[in-house]
């Protein structure tokens, strides 16, 4: 009875439509907490999603496109590491380059591959297939317990898991970890971290790796799991918006996914409202309910609901002291 | 003497020169990855582009755009903000400019029209920066995340708006078309050379805006401390200067400027309020800004630049279908790798040459 209900459609929708923030937040999250500003994270998943989705289709293997993805977004990472930390340059000039040289490159070669208008062919078998948990038959014709097992808690695919996995194990690099109060130290005072034999520069390339690493998923789930193809500006602002989540949650892991599973649930609310008539109200137009997790933000970042607080040294690049 | 610092003419002709060669290297190497040859692409581009009139005609008619993104960015960036939102400010001053058309373009001549409908598309692009601009000076809400806010929220905004104007019976998303006293006098009257191209009035706005830019920074009070804002916010505040109004204030400017780019755009071309109209005219200015380094005559050659690769690459896709025009996206990301955020990689090596000079 439970699938006939908005509310329980709802909430499928946004446990699927939240890990491709999740992903991209918790990458910005390493990075910006080393204190590099992750402008490219938009750029990193484009990136990603186009390789993973070549690589799948012309090998017919989803984990080929996978590792495909996770390198050329960890290569990206780097070069956006060596801009930032060893040039020493603008790191906000430095991700919108990224983000807008990805956004024509991956279309140029998706025509040039695939000549489908920058989109490349369905994956076909090859994607990701739905993990069904165990007595989930059994469960079936329960009420409410067979939906949520069978449909909230399972029928997912695995990068659903590990997104949500990896809140917990982030808050625990993070706060638990040498690494993390390494990492914390860098992004909030580098001369201190430094003065105390951390190595700043180091440090702030290995986040910018993981970043990378972790990014990739997202484009991965995005073109592999959620569409089945890769499509030009398919990350459309995805990246941005977990930048957002981030500044929304205090760049903490578990405020930060719960931002992300805030604006997946406007985004399954906007897809369900289009062109729905509300008694009283009329139609509201999606892209007013779309506009909602960006007006949010701007009123976080005005303060005027909690305060936002940056790490210190984000943005500037750490000259060591003579 | 060994020198510890570039010259002027190094940091201002030299680094810039060589960083865009970089950038336009890497972009002939994936033309040259794509099949095609690189030297053969440049012959077409430069053909289309500059040599042929109707193609320079065009290109200008593009630079004339970019010139005001461009400097809606470098204003901002002189007050030490990076404005991320020249494409939703240039929207909203589209729909400023429409919006006064659509109310006196029956009733007005086009002397009068022209100026009414800049100043509806400079302020509506200024009130499109004010609230950004304002964040950032009294709350310390980072320019950067909210004019990229501002961009999408402007985007979603304008896709419910449009609605509210395109004219009975039409499906198009656009507003209808403007009478044609509202439209900008083109140049081809002038010079018939140019053939039936939009290069119109705002090409020379476009220049005084420019000379006004120059005079304003450089060579007034307010200029003075607009740079002293960018350069050291606390002594500009320790020196008496308003640093909370100046980033508004130069926020607002920034803004305006960007919207003002709306009027080539509409009333030099299309007359009509479209759907995503800036396509990409408000991230270009970033890409000008950082490669002119914010000076007048940079910002101008970068404009023509940008414009004979927006004009010149739509030519080349027709003649290699392998170059698509995103190609150009990419080639303008390069650019902003090489000039803005590395624009010092060639520093230190410099340097090291001029040096080996002075010691022979």
């Amino acid at each position: 009875m439970f699938e006939n209900l908005h509310i329980a459609s709802l909430l499928v929708a946004t446990v699927r439509s939240a890990p491709v923030l999740m992903f991209a937040a918790m990458a910005g999250l390493f990075a910006e907490r080393s204190g590099v500003i992750d402008l490219a994270l938009e750029g990193k998943i484009l990136a990603s999603a186009f390789a993973s989705a070549a690589v799948a289709f012309s090998t017919q293997n989803v984990w080929y496109g996978i590792a495909a993805g996770t390198a050329v977004s960890a290569a990206l990472a780097l070069l956006q590491g060596y801009v930032s930390i060893s040039q020493k340059g603008n790191q906000l000039v430095a991700g919108m380059a990224i983000n807008i040289a990805i956004s024509g490159l991956t279309f140029v070669l998706a025509q040039f591959f695939f000549q489908q208008g920058g989109r490349t062919p369905d994956l076909g078998d090859a994607r990701l297939q739905d993990i069904v948990l165990p007595g989930t038959a059994a469960l079936a014709d329960v009420p409410f317990i067979g939906w949520f097992y069978g449909h909230l808690i399972g029928g997912h695919s695995v990068l659903v898991y590990l997104a949500f996995l990896l809140v917990p194990l982030v808050h625990w690099v993070l706060y638990h970890s040498r690494f993390g109060l390494r990492l914390r130290a860098c992004g909030e005072n580098p001369h201190a971290a430094d003065a105390a034999g951390v190595n700043v520069e180091t440090t702030r390339y290995s986040a910018m790796l993981i970043a990378g690493i972790l990014c990739s998923f997202s484009g991965a789930y995005l073109a592999i799991v959620q569409s089945g193809f890769f499509l030009r500006d398919m990350s459309a602002g995805a990246g941005y918006l977990a930048l957002t989540a981030l500044v929304f949650g205090n760049w903490r892991p578990v405020y930060t996914a719960l931002g992300c599973i805030m604006f997946g649930f406007f985004s399954a609310v906007q897809i369900q409202m289009e062109g729905v008539e509300l008694p009283g109200v009329g139609r509201i137009p999606g892209s007013l309910i779309h506009m909602i997790p960006y007006v949010v933000t701007v009123i976080v970042l005005a303060g005027l609901m909690a305060k936002s607080v940056a790490p210190k040294a984000i943005g500037k690049p750490f000259v060591k002291s003579r | 003497m060994k020198i510890t610092e570039l010259p002027r003419w190094a940091t201002a002709v030299v680094l810039p020169l060589l960083n865009l060669l970089s950038a336009l290297l890497v972009a002939a190497l994936v033309i040259r990855l794509l099949g095609e040859s690189p030297v053969e692409s440049m012959g077409i581009l430069i053909n289309s582009a500059i040599i042929n009139p109707e193609g320079l005609s065009y290109t200008l008619f593009y630079a004339s755009t970019f010139i005001f993104t461009g400097l809606a960015v470098s204003i901002a960036m002189k007050a030490g903000l990076f404005n991320i939102g020249g494409e939703g400010q240039m929207y909203f001053g589209g729909l400023g400019l429409t919006l006064t058309m659509l109310a006196l373009d029956h009733t007005l001549p086009g002397w009068l029209l022209i100026p009414a409908g800049m100043l509806g598309a400079a302020i509506f692009g200024a009130a499109w920066a004010f609230i950004p601009g304002y964040l950032q000076a009294k709350r310390g809400s980072h320019v950067v995340v909210t004019t990229i806010m501002f961009n999408f929220i402007a985007a979603d905004l304008m896709n419910t708006l449009i609605n509210k104007l395109v004219p009975v019976g039409q499906q198009n998303p656009a507003s209808r078309v403007f009478t044609d006293a509202a439209a900008m006098p083109r140049l081809n009257t002038l010079f018939p050379i140019l053939g039936d191209t939009p290069l119109n009035l705002s090409f020379l706005l476009a220049i005084a805006a420019l000379a006004i830019y120059g005079l304003m920074v450089w060579r007034s009070p307010w200029g003075y401390r607009l740079r002293a804002t960018g350069l050291n916010g606390h002594a500009a505040h320790y020196a008496g200067v308003r640093i909370s109004r100046m980033i508004v204030v130069a926020m607002l400017v920034s803004g305006a400027l960007a919207g003002l780019a709306a009027v080539n755009s509409i009333m030099g071309s299309t007359h009509y309020l479209s759907l995503n109209f800036p396509a990409g005219a408000g991230f270009i200015g970033i890409a000008i800004a950082l490669m002119g380094r914010q000076h007048p005559v940079g910002i101008f050659l970068s404009a023509v630049l940008f414009g004979a690769l927006i004009q010149g690459g739509f030519d080349l896709s027709l003649e290699k279908p392998n170059i698509p025009q995103e190609t150009f996206v990419f080639i303008q990301g390069l650019i902003i790798l090489f000039c803005g955020a590395m624009e010092n990689f060639y520093g230190p090596a410099l340097l090291k040459l001029l040096n080996v000079g002075k010691k022979g």
